[in-house]
């Protein structure tokens, strides 16, 4: 049942400050709207994957777009939508990626599908910010 | 592919279905559907040579 204007009750929380912290740390922007089942399990699902990515020698591909590889440049965009993880994960030295390893793709496919899963995430704690669900 | 259909099907079923009970089937079904669509594509590639 779709609830009328005059029942949505409008939150009380910066829908912005929701949106950004979702992004920076996977599940934060649904504990901060009280969904603490679901932010924990963003939180620790989300986080697994991306290691699982850097574990399987995947590479973190780097910001920069370079219009002879526009695939490298879409991968990095998709690999920040994990939020600090990323910067955590270059700042110590993980996802140099090891080309030759089997398990390389694998491990890229890991971390950047980390990373789109937690853009929805964002774009689902922006609608609960919103009042839509 | 199992670690990855069952990442993949807990952040869809956790962001689509709101009651655990509801999460867990829903889950339970993407994660099938993900390990039976891999095995059947698998075999559908296997004659195709590398």
């Amino acid at each position: 049942m779709r609830a009328d204007a005059a029942d949505r009750v409008e939150p009380a929380t910066n829908k912005y400050l929701i949106a950004v912290l979702a992004w920076a740390i996977p599940g934060a922007g649904h504990l901060l709207l009280g969904r603490r089942q679901k932010g924990v399990t963003f939180l620790i699902t989300l986080t697994l994957m991306f290691a699982a990515g850097l574990w399987l020698e995947g590479r973190i591909f780097p910001l920069g777009f370079d219009l002879t590889q526009p695939l490298v440049g879409l991968a990095a965009i998709a690999d920040l939508g994990i939020g600090i993880p990323y910067f955590v994960a270059k700042f110590m030295g993980h996802g140099a990626g090891q080309v030759t390893a089997i398990t390389y793709e694998y491990g890229n496919a890991f971390a950047i599908v980390a990373g789109l899963l937690n853009m929805l995430v964002v774009l689902d704690a922006w609608d609960i910010a919103e009042g839509r669900k | 592919m199992a670690l990855f259909s069952l990442f993949v099907s807990v952040v869809f079923a956790t962001l689509m279905r709101d009651e655990p009970r509801d999460q867990a089937l829903f889950g339970l079904r993407l994660f099938g559907g993900f390990m039976a669509a891999g095995i059947v594509i698998g075999w559908l590639l296997y004659p195709l040579p590398l």
